[in-house]
């Protein structure tokens, strides 16, 4: 390439990069302001929104909500995807391929109305509105992406493994939990750590099914309510920073070559 | 009569509409060396895994020791199969591999950890026990996999195209391994292959599988001097085939035919060269005569021949084989 295409395409990616990037820089630049409003001049760096957050019982209780409900939906969701991924990959099912289908449809349905869906089926159900209500719809969204992710690594190749096994005497769930699982950790670790990404950021379903104990990003939307300030900064930057963690374990995971 | 230590009688299996295995009956003898040899969907890996237990014939009956086996699942019968990519579990030690039917049948990890050792030095790789599957090469994962399925002490081992994956010259090598420890074990040894070089190298019995039947079947040195029919004349070594006026054909093994009259020969025909491959040890010839009839010889390599050359193909009598199918 020459010097001027080189320079111009340099250029563009710059301001592709800096398009996506820069909501993000400025929440983050102005959670480090030390006056009270978060717009310039920059007067930080400080870190007493920070602690202003972490002083703040209402934010920090919904934090360790939030990292309760991505937990243990994730795991359930994880759980729930890898034997439904096995289930269709190991056995001749009638209707294969529109049950995979049906199984990884949600990924294409809108949180709104799968929440709105919740919510109606829980009120007829009896099921108050709770942080448990909010997780089993955090786990609706989430089993489809894991089963898709463990799906596709559950390759044609580990069948003579899972063979081999039972040939020398180990029963179904021996092959499961001794073979099976092992050689999926990957895709599964993978799998759980998105759901938590994605767990994590959730607010529709969040915000309609949960009332007085709420997840964090309920929590900030109910801080906003009462206008910009340094605080939400800090604590929606303290979100971002945990995707940001949750989303690097997941490259790394997925990402990592198996040596074969 | 011996008594057979695995008897198959009268299996047929169809997958759908195909007919992959057609009134097969089978029996293999204690401590044996049994290779199914025949071409790519033949059925003989189907007829491996109606052995192992991985399915359920659509018909027929499978004895193992005189037990009716051929509804129990693969853990239930005294069989072991060693699958042709190994399948070793790539997430535990070699060790671990190996020690994992004894484990499933509850022995003790001293005693686990012992018999593993051993059954590892039988098949030579004494150094292998705390490595995993993939710090090791094709051939080391071949003898681990064996040593796995050996040391939980099956009546027979199946060994499904065990030596498909390995180069050549590794293959050659592996194959007086695995006759050797078989020798060693006594343990009776049930192997697919589509290698005929492989059949005769290792089979005390030979079965010759085509289209879901068995073609042949016998001591390989018979199956290769007597073949019972055209297909095994041509898929287990080489033949000429001529037509014998009405009564099925005759074979000739490219040893046996010369290119040129010699006393106590009978003449066969005129042809002309149509290949000269060299292989070494000797030159493979193939001559066509004016009518279309195909010859087939194997000549020293320092015979002088060349293409076009005009040859009269002739044999002694007795080495022509009568083929009825």
């Amino acid at each position: 390439m020459r010097g001027p295409m080189k320079l111009l395409s340099a250029v563009y990616a710059a301001a592709i990069y800096l398009f996506i990037f820069l909501p993000v820089i400025v929440l983050v630049v102005f959670s480090l302001q030390s006056t009270a409003f978060p717009i310039p001049p920059f007067t930080g760096p400080s870190l007493r929104w920070y602690e202003a957050v972490l002083g703040d019982t209402r934010l920090t209780s919904a934090l360790m909500n939030s990292l309760l409900v991505a937990a243990l939906s994730s795991f359930l969701a994880a759980a729930l995807g890898f034997l439904a991924a096995w289930g269709f990959a190991r056995f001749v099912l009638p209707g294969s391929a529109i049950l995979r289908g049906l199984i990884t449809l949600p990924l294409t349905v809108s949180y709104l109305i799968i929440g709105m869906g919740l919510l109606v089926l829980f009120n007829w159900a009896g099921l108050p509105k709770s942080l448990m209500a909010a997780g089993i719809g955090h786990v609706v969204i989430n089993l489809p992406l894991c089963f898709a992710i463990i799906y596709s690594q559950m390759g044609d190749h580990q069948i003579n493994i899972e063979r081999a096994a039972r040939d020398l005497g180990a029963r179904e769930w021996q092959v499961l939990l001794m073979v099976t699982l092992p050689i999926m950790w990957p895709a599964i670790f993978a799998s759980l750590f998105l759901s938590m990404t994605f767990s994590w950021d959730e607010f529709v379903i969040s915000f309609l099914l949960t009332r007085f104990d709420t997840t964090l990003p309920v929590e900030i939307w109910n801080l906003l309510r009462s206008g910009l300030n340094p605080k939400t900064n800090a604590v929606g930057s303290l979100v971002f920073g945990v995707s940001v963690l949750l989303a690097i374990a997941f490259e790394l995971v997925l990402l990592r070559r198996k040596p074969s | 009569m011996t008594k057979a230590l695995v008897e198959m009688k009268n299996i047929s299996h169809r997958f759908g509409a195909a007919e992959v295995l057609a009134d097969v009956s089978l029996a293999i003898a204690p401590g044996s060396y049994t290779v199914l040899l025949g071409p790519s969907g033949s059925g003989k890996t189907t007829l491996l895994s109606i052995l192992g237990g991985f399915l359920v014939p659509s018909q027929g009956k499978v004895f193992i020791l005189g037990q009716d086996c051929t509804m129990l699942p693969p853990a239930g019968r005294p069989t072991v199969t060693v699958f042709q990519d190994y399948a070793l579990f790539p997430h535990m030690s070699v060790g671990g591999n190996v020690g994992f039917g004894l484990r499933m049948r509850g022995v003790a990890r001293g005693e686990r950890e012992r018999r593993a050792r051993e059954v590892l030095d039988v098949v030579g790789l004494p150094e292998a026990y705390g490595k995993r599957p993939h710090q090791l090469s094709g051939g080391q994962r071949q003898r681990v996999a064996l040593a796995r399925a050996l040391v939980v002490e099956p009546a027979v081992l199946l060994l499904d195209e065990p030596l498909g994956a390995l180069d050549l010259k590794l293959r050659r090598q592996m194959q007086e391994e695995l006759k050797a420890i078989q020798q060693r074990v006594g343990t009776a040894f049930i192997h697919v292959t589509h290698d005929q070089e492989e059949a005769m190298a290792l089979a005390d019995h030979c079965v010759v599988i085509n289209r879901g039947r068995i073609e042949d079947e016998g001591p390989p040195e018979r199956v290769y001097a007597r073949p019972a029919t055209r297909f095994t004349a041509t898929f287990m070594g080489e033949s000429t085939l001529l037509p014998n006026a009405g009564k099925g054909t005759l074979a000739i093994r490219p040893e046996h035919l010369r290119l040129s009259r010699e006393p106590g020969t009978m003449r066969l025909g005129e042809a002309r060269v149509t290949a000269v491959i060299f292989q070494g040890g000797f030159k493979r010839i193939v001559a066509e005569s004016m009518d279309g009839q195909l010859f087939i010889a194997k000549v020293p390599a320092e015979t002088n021949i060349a293409l076009g050359d005009k040859v009269t193909p002739s044999c002694r009598a007795e080495d022509l084989i009568h083929l009825e199918r």
